[in-house]
């Protein structure tokens, strides 16, 4: 490891920006304080890409601050590190940060709240470099809490409203079930290392020691990491936080909650891939529960009419192909899906943020369509991402979702139930990506008359970050195409962390081939359908909801009822044996006790109090008989 | 020679008259008188001891115990005094402000 004492900049320079709006913002007035804001995390991307540029192949960069904890032979140091890993996802949230700040100089320009808006966002961007800058697991937790704390202001941004409050405290809520099971593997992994005589928390050290552990015990630990992932990263059981969060702010959406925090998860299963990999019981655990987010998410957004909701459904579910690959022991390809997520994902909500300016704050796509005249740059670029999510070819997503396919089929822990999950999956989002963008864009104009007037495309500030988007949703996903097209950059440049195992590059070029046609194959059918549907007027779609007496239609539109069944099983009876607790027992019981004591204290008082009777003759008997008492004692006892 | 134990048991009985005093009469002058006399009862005790034993430390205290009683005897007029100006009564019943 190299050192580098520039690399402690690349976060502190947002926290600078964060301090200085807090503390001036109002004074700077809120365009100079979000432009100081885009500056920021500007400088932190030119850092980062000249880390990037600087990073020798394999080797990684350092650099230590100060050491935090030292207690006997524990130490937990201030540290940041930049592998190749790290500096990925550097680029990835300095660079999409930066598009996103730029665009929200735009979106935000009418705020109240502009200046407040910048200083979290740019405190968002200090933290989830933290994250991935962390050489040891506890500097990790603490960039891990603060894009949680980050993600829950934001959420509940504009809290005037009281539904987003909720959709934040939801959020925060979710989000610490997951972070305690992650504190506890974090805990348990130190305490067994500490029962070998490794007391280090550093990646290296970690990783260097993590065959001593027993296997049944990395499995309990790992299980524990993967429930933090499933929290931050959206996963089933805890995946219900993440549509509510859409209540924040669109560009908030597109940053904290697609292209960066959600993904964090990932990003630290894949640090630790050295744990997870001794661990295959966990890794089949983390495949299956990804195959089904994706599928199940996908599911949901088929039915959703919020042009956000649908957004924040195939978030979920294409997290859940990332956690599918590395369930699958692909981690270099999920960490290129996250890559190339960030971009059309971004892209998409960015997208949709500018058809609700357009809008006047619409978010209902029943109340859209027609929208291609008005907004041709979101147009086009919606298109474009549209088109690299549902992996058209030569788009990003084309290239990193098809690895991911074909590493669900013939990698290492592969099988064919994950292929056919994965496989429908990208079916049922090329068809619901598509519906949205008929819905949104094509068809008759159904938006009110009096509003029509008044739908107008995004001034530049916003529609270059889209275009800027858009380019790395075609081109982002060339760095890792297949071995037989031209070989990929992207294994080449993460294949040495990773230890890729060669074997699955044996497989016939041809199953390879045979396999990417066929998902082609239920994309374009995905396609075709939303086209005949909502572009075409098949009437289809009517049928297939009023199907079965429209039930299953209602359960999609309902979201399964999770949130339902959640109140009913865990929520409610939650808040009734608090308010039990607190209406009842501590008012009654613990209440009780404490009156009653006192009550007893009382009663006695009000007779030995006569005791003091004010008679001077009085206390001097007592004094006598006490002196007789002690006396009779030493003499006669 | 008188035998020790003649002054000692003299010193009891004064005490015990001198304590008996503070306990039961009920002029606020007559229980100061009474704690004169157990102070003497003590000094009694202590100059008994000191000859017995030939040693003068007895008799330092003793002139101690004079001093004390002298200035005890001062304070203790004037709060009587004091009292009496305000309640016209030497009677320690009377003097029970200071009660639950």
């Amino acid at each position: 490891m190299e050192s580098l004492n520039l690399l402690r900049l690349i976060p502190l320079i947002p926290l600078l920006g964060t301090a200085l709006n807090i503390f001036f913002g109002t004074r700077l007035g809120r365009r100079n304080a979000g432009c100081l804001a885009c500056v920021a995390v500007g400088l932190s991307f030119l850092l980062s890409l000249w880390v990037f540029w600087r990073l020798p192949a394999a080797g990684s960069f350092g650099d230590t601050l100060f050491t935090w904890i030292e207690s006997g032979s524990f130490k937990a140091q201030i540290s940041f590190q930049v592998d190749a890993l790290s500096a990925v996802m550097l680029l990835v949230i300095s660079g999409i940060g930066l598009l996103i700040h730029i665009y929200s100089l735009g979106y935000m320009g009418h705020d109240e709240g502009m200046v407040r808006y910048f200083a979290y966002l740019n405190l968002f961007i200090f933290f989830m470099l933290v994250l991935v800058m962390a050489d040891n697991l506890l500097l990790l937790f603490v960039g891990w809490e603060g894009v949680g704390l980050c993600s829950y202001l934001l959420i509940g941004f504009w809290y005037q409203d009281h539904t987003n409050t909720i959709a934040g405290n939801k959020a925060f809520v979710v989000n610490r079930i997951g972070d305690f099971g992650f504190l506890l593997g974090i805990l348990l992994l130190v305490w067994e290392l500490g029962s070998q005589g490794v007391w280090g928390i550093d990646f290296p050290a970690l990783k260097g020691s993590a065959h001593l552990l027993r296997p049944e015990k990395v499995t309990l630990i790992t299980l524990l990491l993967f429930v933090g992932a499933a929290g931050k990263s959206a996963q089933i059981p805890l995946y219900v936080w993440l549509p509510d969060a859409m209540q924040g702010p669109t560009p908030v959406s597109a940053l904290i909650h697609a292209a960066t925090m959600v993904t964090a998860g990932v990003y630290m299963t894949a640090r630790l891939h050295f744990l997870f990999s001794l661990a295959p019981a966990t890794l089949a655990v983390i495949a299956a529960i990804g195959a089904l987010t994706a599928l199940f998410a996908a599911t949901v957004a088929l039915a959703q009419n919020d042009i956000k909701r649908v957004l924040a459904y195939s978030t979920v579910s294409q997290l859940g192909y990332m956690f599918l690959a590395v369930g699958v022991g692909a981690f270099a390809a999920a960490i290129f899906h996250l890559f190339t997520h960030a971009f059309f994902k971004a892209c998409l909500f960015l997208g949709a943020g500018s058809v609700i300016h357009g809008l006047q704050g619409e978010q209902d796509m029943r109340k859209m369509g027609g929208l291609r005249g008005y907004l041709p740059t979101t147009y086009w670029t919606y298109l474009i991402a549209a088109l690299a999510i549902s992996g058209a070819p030569l788009t990003a997503g084309f290239f990193s979702k098809d690895q991911i396919l074909w590493q669900a089929y013939a990698g290492p822990n592969g099988s064919g139930w994950l292929w056919l999950s994965a496989w429908i999956t990208a079916g049922l989002t090329a068809f619901y990506m598509f519906r949205q963008f008929f819905m949104v864009f094509h068809g008759k104009c159904r938006v009110a008359e009096h509003a029509r007037a008044h739908i107008h495309e995004s001034p530049h500030v916003m529609t270059v970050p889209l275009v800027l988007l858009a380019i790395g949703a075609i081109f982002a996903g060339w760095l890792g195409p297949p071995e037989f097209i031209w070989g990929s950059a992207w294994d080449h440049w993460l294949g040495p962390l990773f230890a890729v195992p060669k074997a699955i590059h044996e497989e016939p070029v041809g199953q390879e081939i045979f396999f990417m046609l066929v998902t082609l194959g239920i994309a374009g059918a995905g396609f075709y359908l939303a086209y005949l549907s909502y572009c075409r007027g098949a009437t289809f779609p009517e049928r297939i909801s009023s199907w079965a007496g429209g039930i299953p239609y209602q359960w999609l539109l309902n979201k399964y009822y999770i949130d339902e069944i959640y109140n009913l099983l865990l929520v409610r009876p939650f808040t009734q044996v608090s308010t039990w607790l607190a209406q009842i027992f501590d008012l009654a019981i613990i209440d009780g006790i404490v009156n009653g004591v006192a009550e007893r204290v009382r009663g006695s008082s009000l007779f030995w109090r006569r005791l003091q009777s004010g008679n001077i003759q009085h206390y001097l008997l007592g004094f006598l008989t006490g002196t007789v008492v002690i006396l009779a004692y030493y003499l006669y006892l | 020679m008188v035998p020790l134990n003649y002054y000692l048991v003299l010193s009891a009985i004064i005490f015990a008259i001198g304590v008996t005093g503070v306990i039961i009469r009920r002029n606020i002058i007559v229980i100061l008188m009474s704690i004169e006399l157990m102070l003497n009862a003590v000094n009694l005790t202590f100059i008994a001891f000191s000859r017995s034993l030939g040693s003068m430390d007895g008799q330092v205290i003793v002139f101690f115990v004079m001093t004390v009683a002298a200035a005890e005897a001062v304070v203790g007029l004037a709060i009587i005094i004091s009292v009496f100006r305000h309640r016209q009564t030497l009677d320690p019943r009377e003097m029970q402000l200071l009660k639950w």
